[in-house]
């Protein structure tokens, strides 16, 4: 990882906890492309299919996000990030294969190899998505999946901004628990 | 579902503004030691001669090396509620007490008659304390342990056992107020004993209860 990437990473996270939502989510997308070569080498060391891939990397998103307040942001946020990481993929290969450890060292290397994929999916997502309770799951599809906005949302549903944001959240905590609990 | 459409719906549910890992413990430990000491005055209250036996060494060093344990035990906790954050000064701070309570237990061998060293370590209220420490501890543990939870403890079990060690510490501290043995050699083996249940209990909790 180059000095500007490294700087790159965590100014990003300031500025997104200053109130810029783009950048928070420019942020998202350059962890998940730089995890993917590291969830795919965790995976074939544990002599896992690549088909998981998505599924981690969806789940390392997910916590990053829902844990952002355990950052300290006087420091680099890499180190956070690389932890959750090893963290979620330790997990992942407890939860199916029973006990597991798993030196990930590389995590470092990686943003050089990044690209972008935008099509790359996780069937583990789409399958909690559903089981998620109505509500819930008609927001959050709307935003993630149709890309309409909150305000679109409220008005789709003839809910207040309010409670869209409420429902949202409630989504993706649940989705992240239903994942982690297989 | 894309990748890039769960990255869409978590910036449209970003919020910018959060409490610090500190704070958040600040806060539940605080709340749960108003209810362990509200406990404590309602059962146990002070012993009647609290403020005579503030004016001796052993009380006092009783009380301050179990506020020492939990203020040590609280900074460890706090940096393994945040991923990726050293833990290296922590663990060896949290020695401090332990050591510290050692030198009070060989310099207590030395002012001590060896006639009277096994009265010293039995006490006279040593069921009580084994007893209510570690119920006083509960409320601390299950507010330090909430407080994880709503943090990212990648040791689930030690940073479990923090919390036991925080709640321990300071409910050791509230019922060394009511406990008349005050020596070094009682506190080390009941005191010891009793945070070491808290502590386990806190482990194993940790395990079960700190997944994320």
């Amino acid at each position: 990882m180059s000095e500007r990437g490294t700087t790159g990473w965590s100014d990003l996270m300031r500025a997104a906890n200053g109130g810029d939502a783009e950048a928070y989510e420019r942020l998202l997308r350059q962890v998940a492309a730089a995890l993917r070569p590291v969830v795919r080498r965790g995976l074939a060391r544990a002599g896992r299919s690549g088909a998981d891939i998505e599924d981690v990397v969806q789940e390392v998103l997910l916590a990053v996000h829902l844990k952002q307040h355990t950052w300290d942001s006087a420091r680099p946020i890499e180190p956070w990030i690389h932890a959750i990481a090893r963290y979620k993929l330790v997990d992942v290969l407890r939860r199916r294969d029973g006990n597991f450890d798993l030196p990930i060292e590389e995590f470092s290397e990686t943003l050089a190899a990044e690209e972008e994929s935008p099509r790359l999916s996780s069937g583990e997502a789409e399958r909690h998505l559903a089981q998620l309770p109505a509500g819930q799951r008609a927001v959050v599809q709307a935003i993630a999946v149709d890309g309409a906005s909150i305000a679109d949302v409220a008005a789709r549903f003839d809910m207040s901004a309010g409670a869209v944001r409420v429902a949202l959240h409630r989504g993706l905590t649940a989705l992240a628990r239903n994942l982690r609990e297989g | 579902m894309r990748t890039d459409d769960l990255v869409h719906a978590l910036a449209a549910d970003h919020a910018p503004t959060h409490p610090s890992t500190g704070r958040k413990f600040a806060v539940a430990i605080a709340i749960g030691f108003a209810i362990s000491a509200s406990l404590f005055w309602v059962t146990l209250g002070p012993r009647p001669d609290i403020a005579e036996a503030a004016m001796t060494v052993r009380f006092d060093f009783k009380i301050a090396e179990a506020l020492l344990l939990a203020a040590t035990a609280i900074a460890l906790a706090v940096r393994l509620a945040q991923p990726g954050a050293g833990t290296a000064l922590q663990k060896w701070v949290v020695a401090l007490a332990p050591v510290l309570l050692a030198v009070a237990v060989v310099a207590e061998l030395f002012t001590v008659p060896a006639s009277q060293w096994q009265t010293k370590l039995v006490g006279s209220m040593s069921m009580m304390c084994i007893t209510a420490i570690p119920l006083l501890s509960l409320p601390l543990l299950m507010a330090t342990l909430l407080a994880l939870r709503q943090s990212a403890p990648t040791k689930r079990g030690t940073a479990g056992a923090m919390a036991g060690l925080v709640a321990g510490g300071l409910a050791a501290a509230l019922y060394g107020m009511q406990c008349i043995d005050d020596s070094p050699l009682f506190v080390a083996t009941w005191y010891t004993l009793s945070i070491g249940a808290v502590t386990a209990l806190g482990a194993v909790l940790g395990r079960w209860l700190l997944r994320w």
